[in-house]
């Protein structure tokens, strides 16, 4: 049976800014089970990279609770959390600025083992990082190399390697494959489902290419403006989008492949401010299907189908 | 191959484009003999992985490579008649933006911060046409409109206005004296999905109204599927293989086309593994003997590291550069589905 590793419940991260409070995360909730993916889509600044980082507590909440095996990790104190950081880890989008250039692969690879004082023989820990390095597919011969003589694929694996270090239960994977070409891409997101397979880990996969995510993902988190919109299995998301703005997101990926027609629905205008935004849905000024009823109250998150949850006063 | 009907309607041709660039010593081969035709009105895709050197080529046509260390060592560009390659900085500069233009990947920096969009796109019409100030800022309104930008807003700051609407504001510029040919590079790949349609769809209009020929330089196989009509794909500097739209996405034949489209994620299948392409570019200041491919290539015999593979020719429109293909060496693809 499905178990839940991680419940997320009514988070919110706001910021203060000098125009007001940035609603980076507005009350979002959802859960993951052992052993599967959830992901995590929406545009650039829905929130998405934001929600991923508090969920770890690298950034402190304004309010909610995340549960992680049942423990509430907001309550935790400092040594508590580092302990438990070492079952929940994350992978950036940017190989080329989240690795320190003046450390080694070795050395990089190595330091989470050293800061939790895991391995303190540096014989054993090296033995540890060249298996580590054999896991995510870095030859032996890169102990030794800094990250500027690799190119992004093989730095990427670095970052992969560094969060394996600590035999993490959870990973966030925060748009691990963007900055890679298509070819180098599909290594590394085999390599993340082969870890999966063999280790049992549980992945927020967070993305704003839908092909990858539809790929990848058990489950899909839609996201617009700091809110959770939609919810579903991936293949239920796909056939069957519900909301107004999954239904545009989805309808505007680009097919490779000649015989594909579809209907597009262009969105007008651009997002709106996350900046003190007003009670009512926030898709409504670019939504095609507006009516009065959106104004005014937040839409509420429905579970339509089991497994499906929408946020649209229309659904 | 010479096809005389479609002869006159040419805009662009290149035969055999060679560009290093050259610091101490060491040559990087970014293009290695590119030949290319563009039809008027239509789009031709470049497709290819970081370093393929589908900029290079671009900006070759416009003479925008830095040199040092960009050298065009060979080959010709001949646009309309003229022999581009043998023009005059002076001759180029009345090209570039009036007969040419060039709408680059990243609005952010394509744009001036400290003129107001209006001057700019004012700018380029004040150069090209013989036209007044006045004139010139109305001409920059009207193209804001036709971008779908409020007009009124032409006396605001690229600052002001959002990626995909700075994105508008190049392709106003870049079609602000009716170019014959328009170079894409990546124009969508800074931007969001919802967004990148939009910009799309832009484009398709503005293109079928005016007529503009375009390459589209990318790597989005599914941005080629929507806006293009030819497709060349590179690799290490030379275009593999060429075809139409449906040569290349329903005749796949060179290995490292086949490679592209199984690494792709399919939204229709799902679960199965990727199949990506073993290892990686090659290095450019480097490049392997014979077929440049052969290092990643599951098919390579001993003669893909000696011999360099030559056009064959599958059919009026498609060609292929891969030994496979030609007769008695021996180097065969066994079919795999996909």
């Amino acid at each position: 049976m499905a178990e839940t590793l991680l419940e997320v419940k009514n988070l919110k991260k706001y910021f203060k800014t000098q125009k007001g409070l940035l609603h980076a995360v507005d009350d979002v909730s959802f859960t993951v089970d052992r052993g599967k993916t959830l992901g995590v889509v929406g545009e650039s600044g829905c929130g998405k990279s934001t929600a991923g980082r508090t969920i770890l507590r690298l950034l402190e909440p304004t309010s909610g609770q995340v549960f992680f095996e049942g423990k509430d990790i907001f309550s935790l104190s400092p040594q508590q959390m580092r302990a438990i950081r070492k079952d929940m880890q994350i992978i950036f989008q940017d190989p080329y600025a989240s690795l320190n250039p003046r450390k080694t692969v070795g050395e990089i690879i190595g330091m989470p083992l050293v800061l939790n004082k895991l391995i303190p023989d540096p014989r054993k820990r090296e033995q540890r990082v060249l298996e580590l390095m054999e896991t995510v597919g870095l030859a032996e011969r890169f102990i030794n190399t800094y990250p500027h003589e690799l190119d992004g694929g093989r730095r990427q694996r670095i970052g992969i390697a560094r969060a394996m270090a600590m035999e993490p239960k959870f990973i966030v994977c925060d748009e691990p494959v963007s900055a890679l070409d298509v070819s180098i891409q599909a290594q590394i997101l085999n390599l993340l489902t082969t870890l999966q397979k063999k280790l049992g880990l549980t992945y927020i996969f967070i993305t704003h290419d839908l092909s990858v995510v539809n790929y990848f993902s058990d489950d899909i988190a839609v996201m617009y403006l700091g809110q959770l919109v939609e919810k579903a299995s991936s293949e239920r998301l796909f056939e069957k989008p519900m909301h107004p703005y999954t239904q545009a997101l989805l309808s505007a990926i680009p097919v490779p492949d000649i015989d594909h027609k579809q209907e597009r629905i262009l969105l007008k205008g651009e997002l709106a401010s996350p900046i003190n935004p007003k009670p009512g849905c926030r898709f409504a000024p670019r939504c095609n299907y507006v009516t009065d009823k959106c104004i005014g109250k937040t839409p509420e998150l429905k579970e339509i189908t089991p497994g499906h949850f929408v946020a649209c006063t229309l659904v | 191959m010479e096809k005389q009907a479609s002869e006159k309607n040419i805009v662009l041709e290149i035969e055999d484009l060679v560009v290093n660039y050259e610091t101490d010593g060491v040559v990087v081969h970014a293009v290695n003999g590119v030949s290319l035709r563009l039809e008027k009105g239509k789009t031709l895709a470049l497709v290819g992985e970081t370093g393929a050197g589908k900029t290079t080529t671009a900006l070759s046509i416009l003479q925008l490579i830095q040199d040092p260390p960009g050298k065009i060592r060979g080959g010709s560009i001949t646009m309309d008649g003229d022999a581009l390659l043998t023009f005059s900085e002076r001759q180029m500069e009345s090209i570039r933006g009036d007969k040419v233009s060039m709408i680059f990947q990243d609005p952010m920096t394509s744009l001036n911060p400290v003129l107001t969009v209006g001057q700019q796109i004012a700018e380029v019409i004040q150069i090209h046409q013989k036209v007044s100030k006045a004139e010139a800022e109305q001409k920059a309104r009207e193209m804001l409109e036709l971008v779908g930008i409020d007009g009124g807003r032409a006396g605001e700051y690229p600052h002001q206005f959002s990626g995909g609407m700075k994105q508008r504001v190049v392709i106003a510029i870049a079609l602000a004296c009716n170019p014959t040919l328009l170079i894409a590079d990546e124009p969508t790949t800074a931007l969001d999905v919802t967004i990148q349609a939009q910009v799309l769809e832009l484009m398709k209009e503005l293109r079928e109204k005016y007529q503009t020929s375009m390459i589209m330089i990318t790597h989005d196989l599914g941005i080629v599927a929507e806006t293009c009509d030819e497709v060349s794909i590179m690799y290490a500097g030379r275009i593999v293989e060429h075809g139409t739209l449906r040569d290349i996405f329903k005749e796949t034949r060179h290995p490292y086309t086949v490679g592209l489209f199984n690494s792709l994620p399919n939204i229709k299948r799902r679960q199965e593994m990727l199949k990506p392409i073993k290892g990686l570019m090659p290095d450019p200041s480097n490049l392997p003997t014979g077929c440049s491919f052969h290092p990643r290539c599951d098919y390579a015999q001993a003669i893909c590291s000696t011999r360099k593979p030559a056009q064959t020719f599958l059919s009026d429109t498609h060609f292929v550069e891969c030994l496979a293909y030609e007769s008695n060496t021996g180097v065969t693809i066994t079919k795999k589905e996909g």
